[in-house]
């Protein structure tokens, strides 16, 4: 009980932080729109390109709206050393990271809801038939790419290069989250049989679950000096 | 001291610690401890291990070797209980810029678990001024008030070990007075204070302990009246030394 009213306390400071600057939101959602509506622009939208290109067109979008996001995340915390401050209460440091990944995640998802609903428009394509199993491929693929980049923002906000940082050190592991996610989405929007998505959400669940789990167990390290 | 007194009194301390920065021995075998009713000025030149020494008893730094202890515990196995009962200011405030002053301490107020936390509240800002200032966002604030409120957010859980790094960085005169005033009566409180200060004569007036730290070393650790403080290369304000 206790450690839920400290993951909430830590979660409505950063959404209180966010509506008192609404950076973090604004630049996802702008930057995604850009990437999305640039690839719109460069391809043509008829249905076969759409089924093989918005999938990984979606993912990328979320993947560099998401470091962005995560950077943010951070540098709020950076300031005055706040990380810091919050590690002098006696409150387990794996609490501070469910807190911050939940910020992140919903941060990430409000903007991947803005990125879709204009791809939608832009690339002429309803997501309404496989709407369950998309939301449940982004919900996985997003919470493992939350975890990571919530680790991996924590890691890169103590070096000097921090921005380039985190893009290094997370996109070489959070590419497996990506592939799955790209696939399994193909496979929903497509509409393929019932066992090709299963198994595609399975995989993405799978890894995102293992990656959220080890964010969870190593964020103690990552806060020592 | 009387035997069983340690147990008597809650002791904070460091025992044979070394701590490393890469090549550079920040601290080298230290051993020390505070006391419930103790007040202690720790004195040094810049680099002599002062920032390093007080981080590593607020639970903000491992030592490279040597244990921290709290009540004869390594806080490494459980610091939960030393957090609990630390305070402590550094030279950063810890305070986010887009929250108000009250916001702040009743963010840090919720994670150390504080029952009455509104009423708590409202006695560390009364006890630093900053009642007219509590909705004010921390980022709006001077240097001053922030570190009036960086105080606040410390005394906040009513610690009994309260460790400050250069506490009157940017206080105007009446703060400084107010503060020193507060810090005198922490160990009549049953409360241990450890703090630096780069003015030795404002640190005497409220420390009976000195602790004298050079190169990461201590020099001293005693009774400020037996103080060698021309081996120690103190001055005095009255020009005065123990050693003449």
């Amino acid at each position: 009980m206790n450690s839920l009213k400290i993951i909430w306390s830590i979660l409505l400071k950063d959404l209180r932080v966010e509506w008192r600057n609404r950076e973090t939101l604004a630049s996802m959602c702008v930057f995604g729109l850009l990437i999305v509506f640039l690839f719109n622009f460069a391809f043509e939208s008829a249905r076969e390109e759409t089924l093989r290109l918005l999938p990984a067109v979606l993912w990328v979008a979320i993947a560099f709206a998401g470091v962005l996001g995560f950077n943010r995340s951070f540098s709020s915390e950076r300031e005055n050393d706040c990380l810091e401050g919050m590690t002098l209460a006696p409150v387990d440091p794996s609490m501070i990271f469910v807190g911050k990944m939940l910020a992140n995640l919903l941060f990430l998802g409000i903007a991947e809801v803005v990125m879709a609903f204009f791809a939608a428009l832009w690339f002429n394509f309803s997501f309404l038939p496989a709407l369950g199993q998309l939301l449940l491929i982004a919900f996985f693929g997003t919470l493992g790419y939350a975890a990571l980049g919530t680790i991996f923002g924590a890691i890169a906000a103590n070096t000097r290069m921090r921005e380039v940082m985190l893009t290094v050190l997370q996109f070489p592991i959070a590419f497996w989250i990506l592939i799955f996610s790209i696939d399994a989405t193909s496979n929903a929007m497509r509409g393929n049989p019932e066992g090709n998505w299963l198994a595609g959400v399975g995989r993405v669940g799978g890894i995102s679950v293992v990656f959220t789990v080890a964010s969870f167990l190593l964020f103690e390290y990552v806060l020592e000096e | 001291m009387p035997p069983g007194d340690h147990i008597a009194k809650p002791s904070l301390e460091v025992r044979n610690v070394t701590k490393f920065f890469g090549d550079l021995a920040a601290l080298k075998e230290v051993t020390l401890g505070i006391r419930c009713g103790e007040s202690a000025l720790l004195y040094g030149p810049n680099g002599a291990g002062k920032t390093t020494l007080m981080r590593m008893l607020a639970s903000l730094a491992r030592p490279s070797s040597g244990e921290v202890l709290f009540g004869g515990e390594n806080i490494e196995h459980d610091g939960t209980r030393a957090k609990s009962a630390v305070g402590f200011v550094s030279h950063a405030t810890f305070l986010y810029g887009e929250l108000t002053v009250r916001e702040n301490l009743q963010f840090i107020g919720r994670l150390f678990g504080l029952s009455h936390l509104e009423k708590r509240i409202d006695a560390a800002l009364e006890m630093f001024d900053m009642r007219a200032r509590e909705g004010v966002f921390a980022r709006d604030l001077s240097r001053g008030l922030q570190q009036r409120a960086s105080l606040a957010r410390a005394f906040l859980h009513d610690p009994n070990f309260v460790i400050l790094d250069e506490p009157f960085t940017g206080l105007d005169h009446q703060s400084v007075k107010k503060l020193s005033d507060l810090l005198q009566r922490l160990p009549e409180q049953g409360k241990a204070l450890l703090f630096s200060t780069h003015d030795f004569e404002q640190g005497a007036a409220i420390a009976s302990r000195l602790i004298a730290l050079k190169a990461g070393r201590v020099r001293y650790s005693g009774t400020l009246d037996s103080a060698p403080f021309k081996s120690l290369g103190i001055v005095r304000a009255n020009g005065r030394t123990h050693d003449e």
